[in-house]
């Protein structure tokens, strides 16, 4: 296996979407190119950092405002026009 | 190496009946949907838009547009990808607006496949993370994954952040699975390119290696 081959199925690797064989022959590959074990691990490592990072969390008082803004105008919106659900 | 597990989501049919209840008129109902699916709303929307003001107004008229458009919900899909397809496309519309002398769209940037080889393999520390303070790390974590082209930003906001499967993620933003593949690939590998900079092993005495 080439280290392009390796890439191409990396994503699948990581998301566990692999038959066994190519699973085994993907680790086979790992097991001696440093390179590709570094790319696979270090991206394994950017997608945890980043589901863990809890960027752009939505502050309680703001939530709390767009909840009611969202209700209020829901409210609206059947006033004008009753029974949006209605097909 | 074991693989990464998406994110879990409470159960289709407790989601489903509250839909249902919405439908027939139920606010109450809706607005539990508001309080379950907000904050991941107002993240993708901000990751998207990159500015906080649009991501309020998109939460709003995400949620709006599912309100007023719920009859046409199928209920073949999650709701919640319905939501993020909705949200998505309100998002890119804000962005668009916000930059309109930039093409928007979720088809750009897609080239050959050789270009998302790295160029340059350095192992990162045992603990990244560590390296930094807080406020240090939000802010490279931040201006990292701005620099992605947005149609690589949403497939891995989707996908990687907010959990979607490969196939809610294509569904919500109406790809092919072997383009949200391609695209996964790519925004993993430029991130973890990018993120070299910051994390990779240091070795006293020589600044920056």
């Amino acid at each position: 296996m080439k280290c392009t081959e390796f890439l191409s199925e990396l994503t699948n690797y990581l998301d566990g979407a692999l038959d066994d064989r190519t699973k085994s022959e993907l680790e086979d590959h790992l097991a001696w190119c440093h390179n590709c074990y570094v790319v696979c691990d270090t991206t394994r490592k950017t997608i945890e950092i980043y589901r863990n990072s809890e960027l752009y969390e939505l502050p309680d008082d703001l939530r709390g405002r767009l909840q009611s803004a969202i209700m209020t105008k829901c409210a609206a919106h059947k006033q004008k026009k009753p029974g949006p659900q209605k097909t | 190496m074991s693989a990464i597990q998406p994110n879990v989501q409470p159960p289709v049919s407790e989601e489903l009946e509250l839909v249902r209840r919405a439908k027939r008129g139920d606010d109450a109902a809706f607005e539990e949907l508001v309080r379950r699916y907000d904050r991941n709303v107002f993240r993708i929307a901000q990751h998207i838009t990159q500015n906080r003001e649009d991501a309020e107004d998109v939460v709003q008229d995400a949620f709006l547009k599912a309100y007023g458009n719920l009859a046409q919900f199928q209920e073949q899909s999650k709701f919640y990808t319905w939501l993020v397809r909705i949200a998505v496309n309100e998002a890119l519309m804000r962005l668009r607006r916000r930059r309109p002398e930039r093409m928007v769209s979720l088809d750009e940037d897609v080239k050959t496949e050789d270009d998302s080889l790295p160029r340059e393999v350095a192992d990162w520390s045992p603990n990244p993370e560590q390296m930094y303070n807080q406020a240090e790390l939000r802010d490279i974590l931040t201006r990292t994954i701005q620099g992605l082209p947005p149609g690589f930003r949403t497939v891995f906001v989707l996908r990687d952040v907010e959990g979607l499967s490969t196939e809610e993620t294509a569904e919500a933003l109406n790809l092919s699975i072997p383009a949200v593949k391609s695209r996964l690939l790519r925004a993993r590998l430029q991130l973890r390119d990018r993120l070299s900079r910051y994390f990779q092993k240091r070795v006293s005495g020589d600044g920056n290696k």
